[in-house]
């Protein structure tokens, strides 16, 4: 048993908060949450060129031959600078999908494309119903020749506005199951999308379908037996979500122990009264639970160790804690927390989102009830 | 980074089932809530002794095996998942020992350790006092030097099991003229001395868990005294890291956990098991997401000790985080229960033996033992995270 880092991923660590500390202040962070695209395609490059976007993908793809852990270390900086980009709806939604389940021609086809920056994916899985299960796709791909016809409405797909491509995951088959993954053209004239506005400007979008024929070389893995590898998806974006969170997490706790051991009243600094105190070490211990949970499921799905119990207790333990964290950090804060002026609500809004992403909670309620044997 | 064990530690791990598994099929014992501090039971930890399993970090040199903290904490994990009967060489196994081994001089180590191993020597705790509880350091106990002993006067409280232990580890002041911190040293003597007399107190549950230990001109040799003379709090609050840490904290009331899981399995209300009740399921999830981050934070623990460092800020965490958990799972047990909870064991009607009963009010011990909740706060808050005390 060893919980640290190796050498090589605290270096990788230390240039990666270097980089985005210089390349993504918060004036930028705020920017983006104005700006239509809601990233920078120069930026994007930079991140491509230092092999971020190719980290985890064999290098006959263009890639570096790192690990899925090796990445977690990268999306936990991320999380830590609120780097708005599409990098986790591109990487782990799209490019990780497509070499694990993806025939050959589509891995090369894709993949060093994702590895040097030209193309930006995401994956349009949840639909108005919102329900997690197979039967929920009402998006339908319906046979036409040796073609599909997609039809319907997707929602909360990330970064729609500036995908170059999409996986869709739609009906083909009456049968419950019968699911099926297309890698469908996102510039393509009937994929239409909006960008809905939330709390943390995470460029969430509708995406409607009209009519859009994709040859049947555009199904990612086998017809209709397509819900395993979502599962799949699922499960390696909600960890990469969480490693991203504990980022998130560990600047709010820095940042709420440094306001506590500066902001005086009573003539003493507040981190001194119990209360604050008690309220610190609580955040530290949500803290270090979401850390060990978030990176034993990154470090057994890097290896290929069966996990479906350690993923459902890392998901459940940070989604639990997470509006904790942030109760107590805007306690400790005061009102300044509260304000436009000062950094808290960027991490406050961020880390929202991920409780959504991309499970449901009774998914995985239903994973740890299997594993500890109840009835 | 590697979240798992060797296959050495996976193959120890099963030879710790097997063993207890067949200690329960011969009906050596049952399993129990709190057996590691209630579980007198001298010949199982003969039995213990026996495999080499008392001691299992200590240097060969003096009988041990030179084994890792993460094999303890898996040799831990497994006494307390069967609700072992444990008691007799728990303290001295946790904290004694690894006092003895830092502080201790050669000749102590030579006496003392070899009889724990053995499984023969049980060390009860003599630290708190009823004007010195979270405040340690103002214990008012007295060791007066005269000639080649020194001569104890005092009372401790709060220690348990002192009616099988033959030992007792004592903190008591040497210097009261130097600030309160600075004036106490530490003792391991036999508890059989002439002037040590004791009172049981009976817990909320019944149990005769603790007792007041009282020091009549109790005359002690000096070679009883361990390490430095006036250093005493100094080396007790690296011993409370060993003591907060570990599993005790997180699967005292395992066998409850263990016995509900199955209870809801089987019993029916209104046409199905309890275990598909969504509000049932739902708590006995979210307890076991609790335990198994737990667990994690367990062996982290686990690793800062085999680094050779103290764990003072991850035992405090640990601690803080599993005796509330044990809390909440006792009390979750109770609400599943509904009144059938109450019951005592011994009545027809009990589930389990009485454990839910004994778990839910015994349970609110663990967070004040061993350093209060408030306390193992304060530690992370200011050793963990730099925050001031004034």
């Amino acid at each position: 048993m060893n919980l640290a880092l190796s050498e090589e991923q605290e270096i990788l660590k230390e240039a990666a908060r270097n980089f985005l500390e210089e390349k993504c202040p918060k004036s930028f962070v705020k920017q983006m949450e104005q700006d239509e695209k809601g990233y920078s395609p120069e930026l994007w490059e930079e991140m491509a060129n230092l092999g971020w976007t190719g980290l985890a993908f064999p290098e006959k793809y263009g890639g570096s031959g790192m690990t899925f852990l090796d990445l977690c270390v990268l999306l936990e900086e991320m999380g830590r600078a609120c780097l708005p980009a599409p990098f986790s709806s591109t990487v782990v939604l799209g490019a990780l999908p497509i070499l694990n389940a993806g025939r050959e021609e589509q891995r090369e086809q894709y993949l060093p494309m994702i590895a040097s920056g030209k193309a930006i994916f995401s994956l349009a899985l949840m639909e108005p119903e919102l329900e997690y299960e197979p039967k929920a796709i009402a998006v339908e791909a319906t046979p036409d020749g040796d073609a599909y016809v997609i039809n319907g409405c997707k929602l909360f797909v990330p970064y729609a506005n500036v995908a170059d491509y999409l996986l869709c995951v739609a009906r083909t088959s009456k049968r419950e199951e019968g699911i099926t993954i297309f890698t469908v053209d996102a510039k393509s004239p009937g994929v239409k999308y909006t960008v809905l506005k939330t709390m943390a400007y995470d460029k969430l979008c509708e995406v409607l379908f009209d009519h859009i024929r994709v040859p049947k070389e555009a199904i990612l893995g086998q017809l209709d037996q397509g819900w395993p590898e979502v599962q799949k998806i699922v499960e390696r974006g909600d960890i990469a979500k969480c490693c991203e969170l504990v980022g998130n997490f560990q600047w709010t706790l820095e940042d709420t122990t440094a306001y506590a051991k500066e902001r005086k009243q009573f003539d003493r600094p507040i981190g001194s009264f119990q209360a604050i105190q008690h309220y610190c070490a609580d955040m530290a211990t949500y803290v270090e639970g979401a850390r060990l949970s978030a990176y034993q499921a990154a470090w057994m799905i890097s290896e290929s160790l069966p996990c479906a119990k350690e993923i459902a207790v890392a998901k459940s333990w940070i989604n639990e804690v997470s509006p904790l964290i942030f109760n107590l950090a805007h306690q400790i804060h005061g009102a300044m927390g509260l304000t436009m002026e000062h950094d808290l609500h960027f991490y406050t809004t961020r880390a929202k989102p991920v409780e959504f992403s991309y499970g449901g909670d009774n998914y995985y309620q239903e994973a740890i009830a299997k594993e500890m044997g109840l009835a | 980074m590697e979240f798992t064990f060797t296959e050495e530690q996976t193959r120890f791990r099963k030879e710790i089932r097997d063993f207890l598994e067949e200690e329960i099929k011969q009906g050596l014992w049952k399993p129990s809530c709190d057996a590691w501090i209630q579980g007198y039971n001298p010949e199982f930890t003969k039995r213990v002794a026996q495999k080499h399993w008392i001691g299992l970090t200590w240097p060969k040199e003096y009988g041990g095996q030179g084994r890792s903290f993460v094999d303890r904490f898996i040799l831990a994990e497994e006494m307390l998942r069967y609700g072992a009967p444990a008691a007799c060489h728990w303290f001295a196994d946790r904290q004694i020992g690894g006092s003895i081994l830092k502080y201790g001089s050669e000749e102590q180590k030579r006496e003392f350790l070899p009889k724990i191993i053995r499984g023969e020597m049980y060390v009860g705790l003599g630290m708190s006092e009823t004007e010195a509880g979270s405040d340690l350091a103002s214990l008012r106990t007295m060791a007066v030097e005269d000639g080649n002993d020194y001569i104890i006067n005092g009372q401790k409280t709060w220690t348990s099991g002192a009616w099988f232990m033959n030992h007792i580890y004592l903190l008591a002041r040497t210097d009261t003229t130097v600030p309160k911190h600075r004036g106490i040293s530490e003792f391991i003597i036999p508890i059989n001395l002439p002037g040590i007399s004791r009172i049981p107190m009976i817990d909320v549950t019944g149990t005769e868990a603790w007792n007041d230990i009282f020091f009549d001109n109790v005359r002690v040799p000096k070679k009883y005294m361990i390490g430095e003379k006036n250093r005493g709090f100094y080396h007790v609050m690296e011993q409370l890291a060993y003591e907060r840490s570990g599993f005790v904290r997180l699967m005292g009331n395992y066998a409850l956990f263990d016995a509900l899981i199955k209870f809801v399995n089987e019993t029916k209300r209104n046409g199905k098991t309890l275990s598909q009740d969504t509000v049932i399921r739902h708590k006995l999830v979210q307890l076991q997401v609790e335990f198994e981050v737990g667990r994690l934070l367990m062996y982290k623990v686990a690793l800062v000790m085999d680094e050779g460092q103290a764990p003072t800020v991850g035992a405090a965490m640990s601690k803080a985080y599993a005796t509330a958990f044990e809390q909440r799972l006792a009390n979750t047990a109770m609400e599943i229960l509904g009144p059938y909870g109450l019951l005592w064991a011994g009545s027809k009607y009990a589930p389990f033996g009485g454990m839910a009963a004994h778990s839910y009010l015994g349970s609110k011990g663990y967070s004040l033992q061993a350093g209060t909740t408030e306390i193992m706060k304060n530690i992370v808050a200011t050793r963990g995270l730099g925050l001031p005390t004034s």
